[in-house]
């Protein structure tokens, strides 16, 4: 890419309860034990009854634009990507722009593409800050997303979010290529009007998860003309805590370099925010020179990567306004099933 | 509430847009046409500036609401708060993020982005600002303490309680 683009700053944005995988089991009459260690996640994140992907991504943008030093006015876009947009019809994006107080003079949308929708942001900001259509371009990815009772989904599924501000200067990232993978694979999806999705099961991993972030990887490092040993830092998307262990496994990644960018098995999996807050994770603890590698995947499928270098100003750039991801990581009030049940809508009250 | 009305307060609700007497300085939220502390209303005239508050400020008075106002049915019992804002207007405010026997005057608080309420399950969603705690270098306070093994067995040591009765 001619014009160097990157990210300029970033914020993540996971909530307070958390849920482990023994709790949910022993309501369902299932080995949660085993559970969560099939899926290598230890516990997830719930919502407040007042949080969803608007409040998720607000928080995480508003982190950003302070860390940043940026001026919401000189944002000309912003992109949320999600499956649980509050609305089926109204953009969560504009509540987000008059929120963070970048309203009336910019363009935004939300996005979809199960888990990529976030990815995609990034893409489409990457574009027009480099043709100079915008000065900058915000893409978040934020999912407050829900299994169906007793499904095996409702062991990882969990909500958070992370917002990246693209632009072109004063970088503390540079993104120096993109790539893409597209099919079209039924893994997962959810109809209109249904309130939980609906998965392939088994289907759901070797030609769907596998086989797009392998290709997209692969892709990437070949047009990067990169190795894996060429990386300090690899993030994936994480739909569990076992899939992207193995997936950098068999590009040749090491679990050193998978480190900070696995957060599933601490908040589980945040769809949209996942690949992002993985980023997040890696940035927060990243020095300058560091070269990172990210995958995303999004079922239906697709996956979007990034070869991505970390500049010098990463040092004196203010990390620790609001919190890290770490605290996200190790911090949290548990819930019982019951409280969950509860906050999540799972309870029918009468009358309605 | 109508959507126009709600529609209307939205710089108030969402950013905390307030206004500040450039005669005098004084803050206030929300915006008034006039200055009252000024001694001459007059001379406030035409000077009245928009400022949006910092978010940042202090518990000054708290209550624990038990019998929850419609739609915060699901967060009963919560804390409803005086917050006396950095910059000096007292405004009232949920305190979310913590649980309600730490709350205490004094405690330091940061505007957070909330969902208020909804018009039921067809209509328009409300969001705006609730409060939670800080800390010092101007970020929030940690989501909370470690998960301990001990608050994870009290959890599960309930569900198990409801599962029995
Ligand atoms: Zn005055």
């Amino acid at each position: 890419m001619e014009q160097k683009v990157g990210i300029v700053s970033y914020g993540a944005y996971v909530p307070r309860y958390r849920i482990t995988p023994q709790e949910i089991g022993q309501v369902w009459g299932t080995d949660g034990t085993a559970m969560g260690k099939g899926l290598n996640v230890v516990r997830k994140s719930v919502p407040s009854p007042d949080e969803d992907t608007i409040t998720i991504s607000t928080e995480a943008l508003r982190i950003a634009l302070t860390r940043g030093k940026i001026n919401p006015h000189d944002i000309g876009a912003i992109y949320v990507g999600s499956e649980s947009h509050p609305y089926a019809v109204k953009p969560t994006a504009t509540v987000v722009a008059q929120a963070v107080g970048a309203t009336p003079y910019l363009t935004a949308a939300d996005f979809e593409f199960a888990c990529k929708a976030g990815t995609a942001a990034i893409q489409t900001c990457m574009g027009m800050v480099a043709s100079r259509m915008i000065t900058y371009g915000v893409a978040i990815g934020a999912d407050t997303s829900q299994g169906a009772p007793g499904d095996a989904l409702e062991y990882s599924a969990s909500a958070g979010g992370a917002a990246l501000v693209i632009g072109r200067e004063n970088l503390i990232a540079e993104i120096n290529a993109t790539e893409s993978f597209t099919t079209d694979t039924p893994d997962f999806w959810r109809r209109e009007g249904q309130r939980y999705p609906s998965h392939g099961g088994r289907f759901t991993g070797e030609p769907a998860y596998f086989r797009h972030v392998g290709e997209c990887g692969r892709r990437m490092m070949e047009r990067a003309q990169t190795e894996p040993k060429d990386y300090q830092h690899v993030v994936f998307h994480q739909p569990n805590g076992k899939f992207p262990q193995r997936i950098g496994k068999s590009l040749g990644f090491s679990e050193a370099q998978m480190k900070y960018g696995l957060v599933t098995p601490w908040i589980g999996n945040t769809y949209s925010g996942a690949a992002l807050i993985g980023l997040a994770n890696v940035l927060d603890h990243a020095k300058g020179g560091d070269r990172v590698l990210v995958v995303g995947y999004g079922s239906g499928a697709g996956s979007d990567a990034f070869d991505v270098t970390v500049t010098d100003r990463i040092e004196s750039y203010d990390r620790n306004h609001g919190r890290q991801v770490q605290e996200f990581l190790d911090g949290g009030v548990p819930l019982s099933y019951a409280m969950y049940a509860k906050y999540r809508g799972k309870i029918h009250l009468g009358g309605s | 509430m109508t959507v126009a009305r709600f529609w209307r307060e939205t710089p108030r609700r969402y950013n905390l847009g307030g206004n500040r007497c450039s005669a005098c300085t004084t803050v206030y939220f929300p915006p008034r046409a006039v200055c009252p502390t000024c001694q001459k209303h007059r001379q406030s005239l035409g000077k009245m500036e928009p400022f949006t508050l910092s978010g940042d400020g202090e518990v000054f008075s708290f209550t624990l609401v038990h019998e929850a106002a419609e739609g915060f049915e699901m967060q009963v019992p919560y804390v409803l708060a005086l917050i006396k804002t950095t910059e000096g207007p007292l405004l009232t405010g949920q305190i979310v993020d913590i649980s309600h026997e730490e709350v205490h005057i004094g405690m330091r608080v940061r505007a957070a982005f909330r969902k208020l309420r909804e018009d039921g399950r067809a209509g328009v969603i409300h969001y705006g600002y609730k409060f939670s705690p800080a800390r010092e270098n101007g970020g929030r306070e940690a989501v909370a303490s470690p998960v301990s093994q001990e608050a994870l067995a009290r959890a599960a040591a309930r569900t198990q309680g409801t599962a029995r009765t």
